[in-house]
């Protein structure tokens, strides 16, 4: 007799996302809503900004999403959910989640004053920021959430983004939220495990989630999953945790901290670099990498 | 119960008896005395409402229209500078159709900096989709804020109320303040139609293609046209309610009129002794206070001018390039009706310069001496 073989699922099979949205080949934003939502389940509520996400959900009257959402303003992701949390529970439902949902200009840029607003005053919503590392849905503009060394159409290989890209979690970190963490497509047991966490904490919670981007970065759609799990073997993404600003947990620790180099040959936005360029970053990445392990040294 | 209180705290008043669920707010000069006294009557819970405490005038309204989707009567309040940082979140409440209820203190813009009243303020949200009603008074304000949920709600259209910054916002004046039994048999609690919740997941706010977004703003305007009526309707019944009557403009002495004032806010109050002054020398004036600016009462406003002799509004704003705005709205309301009224426009008061009944009196010498306008603007007061 023919033995069948099986496999365990790690997450839920149950859907919260449709098949018809709008998102380009090879988007890591729509894993990342899928792989939340299945997390945080069906009494979740989403304020999205102008982002990716806007017109991934789909345009009036339709949304491939099986929660609510209020599309909200750009900069207004923060106090929106504020706003919407208060509202639902003076109308009685102490259950929903609420999330805002925003892209890494929404938070970085013209988001973070709401953001830093609501993180401030531990207003008890879930922020998550999906990071494509540019303004994607307007079509591939720096923001300051792209990595030194990029092009984009406001930053050309003439005169390539010359500054690091906005350290966001240690400024999150600095207004000492219960919970916060990076996550990323790549490691979806990972992210799922965070968003879950996540849910069962009161007060701001904060995740960053990396999210290849083809159509910015000028990578093969194929490529997405690997990209992602490139970034956290060459350290340039870490994976780790930090509660109330200081406890810091790192996720994973490549057993061989990969160079950056393959990484940046898959995307066509580091073309231009040189080996020079190249060498630049992976000390900073190096920096970075030996700073994050001592504040996540066992104390 | 009668109290003696200051014009900003008939605006928390008036959200305290209308039972506002969420408030989310900003401090600005002269406003804070709203934020200070709802944040005790929230603490005191005499006000069961959550209040967040945000970092701009753009996250409170943001945080207001979010709580508003979600069900709860939402009430911020602010002025000036504060009022224009919100001006996109404005478009996106009108839009949203979330009947927020805010109050403004009409202070001028900056630079230089000015904390003293003028109205550019809020006529510069003229375009934004909001009702709004000037005060004169701080029984007006307690009473417009309660009338304002009822018609903003009916609607679901948000609601401006403006008081002058100081001339009203930091005057004491004798307050009925209605029971608050009496409030709620008026104003029910808010229950929208359509609201956000993961029992029916709706999208709102959504990319909205040409195929729907006309249609829309159609539907928004065409309720905005049902506020006059409707604001006469719920005046007449708080006027049986609680002895006041809150309409779309107040006419005083207007019957008779040879020459009759169009003013707003507490420049219009000042009108009335201005009026008694000149009849008592023998001139028969009258003054057509407006007190709903949007949706601009065109019936009203047609019905008492086109029987006037002549007819000076007074503005304490300007439309620079154009001319004051009150006279700009009087005119197209008035235009190609079958009457022969000289229009007069005057600009006084800008930057919180008093006007005081001896303007109404320079104002009336002016408009008397001629037959026609010679200008579109004449300059009351000002330093040349």
């Amino acid at each position: 007799m023919k033995k069948e073989k099986t496999m365990k699922l790690s997450l839920p099979t149950e859907e919260l996302m449709g098949s018809g949205h709008l998102a380009c080949q090879g988007c890591a934003a729509t894993l990342a809503m899928r792989y939340v939502l299945k997390a945080l389940g069906q009494k979740t509520a989403l304020c999205i900004p102008a982002c990716c996400w806007s017109v991934i959900d789909g345009p009036f009257p339709h949304s491939s999403l099986g929660v609510p959402i209020f599309h909200c303003a750009f900069e207004t992701a923060a106090s929106s959910a504020s706003g919407l949390k208060a509202g639902l529970e003076m109308v009685g439902d102490m259950e929903t989640t609420v999330v805002a949902w925003a892209g890494d200009g929404g938070t970085f840029d013209i988001g973070i004053q709401a953001l830093s607003g609501a993180a401030e005053r531990n207003d008890d919503i879930i922020y998550i920021c999906y990071d494509n590392e540019a303004y994607m849905n307007t079509g591939i503009q720096r923001s300051s959430a792209t990595p030194y060394g990029a092009w984009t159409t406001t930053t050309p290989v003439k005169h390539f983004k010359n500054r690091p890209k906005k350290d966001i979690d240690a400024i999150m970190a600095a207004h000492r939220i219960p919970y916060q963490a990076t996550a990323n497509t790549s490691y979806p047991e990972d992210l799922f495990k965070k968003a879950k966490k996540a849910k069962e904490i009161k007060g701001t919670r904060f995740l960053h989630i990396y999210t290849p981007c083809p159509t910015g970065w000028k990578s093969r759609p194929e490529d997405t999953v690997k990209l992602g799990r490139m970034a956290v073997q060459n350290c340039i993404f870490p994976l780790y945790e930090v509660e109330n600003g200081e406890k810091y947990t790192l996720n994973i620790k490549p057993r061989e901290k990969k160079p950056v180099n393959d990484y940046f040959r898959l995307q066509g936005r580091f073309r231009h670099l040189k080996e020079e360029h190249l060498k630049f970053i992976q000390a900073e990445v190096d920096h970075s990498w030996e700073r994050l392990l001592k504040l996540a040294e066992p104390k | 119960m009668k109290k003696v209180i200051m014009g900003n705290h008939a605006l928390s008043w008036g959200a305290q008896l209308g039972r506002a669920q969420v408030i989310a707010a900003y401090p600005i000069t002269p406003q804070t005395q709203v934020v200070e006294l709802l944040s005790e009557m929230c603490a005191n819970k005499t006000l069961d409402a959550k209040f967040i405490k945000v970092e701009s005038e753009h996250s409170a309204m943001a945080a207001c229209i979010a709580a508003s989707i979600a069900g709860a009567r939402t009430f911020t309040a602010t002025s000036s500078q504060g009022l224009t940082l919100m001006h996109e979140l404005l478009h996106w409440a009108s839009g949203g159709r979330n009947p927020v209820v805010m109050g403004n203190i009409n202070r001028a813009m900056a630079p230089g900096w000015s904390i003293w009243t003028d109205q550019n303020d809020s006529l510069s949200q003229r375009d934004t989709g909001w009702i709004q009603f000037y005060c004169s008074s701080n029984q007006e304000v307690v009473d417009t804020v309660i009338q304002a949920f009822r018609v903003s709600e009916a609607v679901m259209i948000p609601s401006m109320v403006i008081l002058d910054a100081f001339a009203l916002s930091h005057t004491y004046e004798v307050v009925d303040i209605p029971d608050q039994e009496k409030v709620d048999a008026f104003l029910p609690p808010f229950n929208p139609p359509i609201r956000l919740t993961p029992t029916a997941p709706h999208a709102f706010g959504g990319l909205t293609s040409p195929e729907h977004y006309f249609e829309l703003r159609y539907k928004l305007q065409k309720d905005m046209e049902k506020v006059p009526d409707l604001v006469e309707q719920t005046g007449r019944e708080y006027e049986k309610m609680f002895g006041r009557y809150l309409g779309q403009v107040e006419d005083y002495r207007c019957e008779d009129a040879e020459l009759i004032f169009v003013t707003s806010g507490t420049a219009g109050y000042t009108a009335r002794v201005g009026v008694d002054q000149l009849r008592q020398e023998g001139v028969k004036a009258g003054n057509l206070r407006i007190k709903m600016f949007r949706p601009f009462p065109f019936a009203k406003v047609r019905e008492i001018l086109t029987k006037a002799g002549k007819v000076a509004v007074v503005d304490r704003n300007i439309s620079y390039g154009h001319h004051g705005v009150f006279y700009q709205e009087v005119k197209s309301a008035l235009y190609g009706r079958d009457h022969n009224v000289p229009l007069f426009g005057y600009i006084t008061g800008l930057g919180g310069r008093d006007i005081t009944p001896e303007i109404y009196k320079e104002i009336a010498q002016l408009t008397l001496a001629k037959d026609k306008p010679e200008e579109d603007i004449t300059w009351i007061g000002v330093k040349r």
